[in-house]
């Protein structure tokens, strides 16, 4: 059965037809990549899945039930938790508070919500920073940071947008390594959005190609990567160039 | 990341000590110490002072009831007016017409003014109204209820309310002699326990979301912050004590009219007061009171009775305003995180370095 599903789904935005029927089906412990040309409607996606935007139509149903149009924070506190391509850190507080922030909604008590969040803290590598405020970290300890706080809520869908994007080759591993070890360990299951390659063909058990607002092709990253359609629509003759880009 | 890299890195640069676990104890022994210390003020300072140390009160009260709304949540309020007028008006008009105790009336307007926040609160969240827009609707939020009291005859239009005067003193009915310390003392309660709520809300978890939500809405809400409910609260609470000021000016300078009630001034002196401390700090309205409250005084004493040189002042007014406007001025240029802010700010860093 599949823990995350839209049907139909829809988003004009004026003129443009950000999202058209979008189709998609998630299974629990799954890894779904999503790629696609910028302004391909990923990000937004991503908005109508989580209530940021409401779908013009169609539906979003998640551990079986209707979620479409429902509230970020209803959803989030199912256990389908985003992070955001342009990072969106609380400016007024420390990396600490920042995590501790979004464990809160399911753990009580200045101890216990210490502890969580410094365990958080520690996974992705951010301990030293933890009581720094969070407006002092880098763009790859930001991009941490996001994924941090979206671990802390206790995702049972993890939903990452371009957590690799700014980072440099070798910061890209240990992040890529944290997300096998969450679905191997925690049993989370992840959708992301990613334009690096490598890390789609390494992390995807299954790929969604979206192009103009529509789902291109859905299939193995083996079976994407040889589909004509998308390699003339994202992946340019040679799709590995883009391996490390 | 490998263990080699963190090891470097860690060697870098130090984290830094860990905050304490609860900022807030520490707080309230502050707290505890600054009203302990403030018991004996009206029974040294002379009778002139005394008024001056209630009205700095007063001033605390308001602002630390502005400042958890456009502080911690980061709605900027121009109308506090309302709240603080509704406070005066509910309490007044019980005592009045009804003969309630001015407590009771307090209560009750803490109440009204918390349920006129909410209604406020709701639509302007409900339609997205944010910012200088948000402003503005509290604002004439404020001037509404001046100009529908000063028209309303259930509640004497212009004329206000004039507290009837009772024999002797009584706790019950909030009166005393003129230059009572009693005054001080309930006022000093009164702040006192406005900075201990302010104090309780901004550690408890829903005051931490309500940060969380001022610094980024979208972000809060996609870690499972309930945004709705939470600015809903944070209004109320504000409005609630904004409304304890009100009903405790009523008392203690026995009268009220709707241009001291829900005059736009009461709305600047909240906001300059709250502004010159440091917004969204614990202490910054209780900083900002202390300097406000005296400046006033000050500028009262220099239009009633002015030096030789400056005697062409006598008998105007205003003068309190145009040094708030130069004070805002200079405070938004050179300290953005007012007075306290910005000293806590340098505190913290050279404790980090």
């Amino acid at each position: 059965m599949s823990l995350l599903e839209l049907s139909g789904v829809d988003k004009k935005f004026r003129g443009l037809h950000a999202l058209s029927d979008v189709e998609m089906s998630v299974s629990e412990g799954e890894i779904v990549g999503v790629i696609g040309p910028n302004g391909a409607g990923k990000t937004t996606l991503f908005n109508v899945i989580c209530g940021a935007l409401k779908p013009d139509s169609g539906s979003v149903r998640f551990a079986g039930t209707d979620v479409t149009g429902r509230k970020p924070e209803t959803i989030a506190r199912r256990g389908m938790v985003r992070t955001f391509q342009l990072m969106r850190p609380f400016a007024s507080m420390t990396v600490a508070e920042n995590v501790s922030l979004a464990a809160q909604h399911h753990t009580r008590g200045a101890e216990r919500l210490r502890d969580r969040a410094m365990e958080v803290v520690e996974r992705v590598g951010l301990e030293e920073w933890a009581h720094r405020p969070a407006t002092e970290l880098p763009t790859a300890g930001l991009k941490r940071l996001e994924l941090a706080r979206a671990l802390a809520a206790r995702p049972r869908v993890l939903l990452l947008d371009e957590v690799l994007a700014g980072l440099l080759p070798a910061e890209r591993e240990p992040v890529l390594d944290l997300l096998a070890e969450l679905r191997e360990q925690d049993g989370t299951t992840l959708v992301f959005i990613e334009h690096i390659m490598a890390a789609v063909m390494r992390l995807s058990d299954r790929v969604l190609v979206l192009d103009q607002g529509a789902v291109l092709a859905t299939g193995t990253p083996d079976e994407v990567t040889a589909d004509p359609r998308v390699i003339d629509a994202y992946l340019g003759e040679e799709p590995t160039p883009h391996a490390d880009a | 990341m490998t263990d080699t890299a963190v090891e470097s890195r860690r060697e870098a640069r130090s984290a830094g000590p860990a905050p304490p676990l609860r900022p807030q104890n520490r707080q309230f022994a502050v707290l505890a110490v600054l009203v302990l210390l403030a018991i004996p003020l009206p029974l040294i300072l002379p009778s002139a002072q005394g008024a001056v140390a209630v009205r700095i009160l007063i001033f605390l009260i308001m602002a630390v009831g502005w400042n958890i709304m456009s502080g911690f949540g980061g709605m900027f309020s121009f109308g506090h007016a309302a709240y603080f007028g509704l406070g005066a008006y509910t309490s007044a008009y019980l005592l009045v017409e009804h003969g309630v105790s001015p407590w009771v009336g307090m209560a009750a307007g803490m109440v009204v003014a918390a349920a006129v926040a909410m209604v406020i609160g709701y639509f302007s969240f409900r339609y997205d109204l944010k910012g200088a827009y948000f402003a503005l609707a509290t604002f004439a939020f404020a001037e509404m209820l001046r100009l529908v009291t000063t028209s309303s005859d259930a509640v004497n239009g212009a004329v206000g309310y004039q507290v009837p005067l009772i024999q002797g003193s009584s706790v019950w009915q909030m009166q005393f002699p003129a230059g009572s310390p009693a005054y001080f003392w309930i006022a000093l309660v009164l702040a006192g326990g406005a900075v201990a709520l302010s104090i309780l809300f901004r550690h408890s978890p829903a005051g931490r979301y309500v940060v969380a939500i001022r610094d980024d809405e979208l972000a809060a809400a996609s870690v499972g912050a309930p945004v709705m409910r939470h600015k809903l609260l944070t209004v109320a609470l504000s409005g609630a004590i904004t409304a304890v000021a009100g009903a405790f000016y009523t008392q203690y300078y026995l009268f009220i009219d709707p241009q001291l009630a829900f005059g736009s001034s009461v709305s600047i002196e909240a906001i300059v007061t709250a502004v010159i401390g440091g917004i969204g700090t614990i202490w910054g309205p209780v900083v900002g009171a202390v300097i406000v409250g005296s400046l006033a005084d000050v500028t009262a004493t220099l239009l009633a009775t002015p030096p030789e040189f400056l005697s062409f002042l006598q008998g105007r007014s205003g003068l309190d305003v145009i040094l708030y406007a130069v004070m805002l001025i200079l405070i938004v240029r050179l300290m953005p995180k007012g007075i306290f802010g910005t000293l806590a700010d340098k505190f913290s860093e050279r404790r980090r370095r």
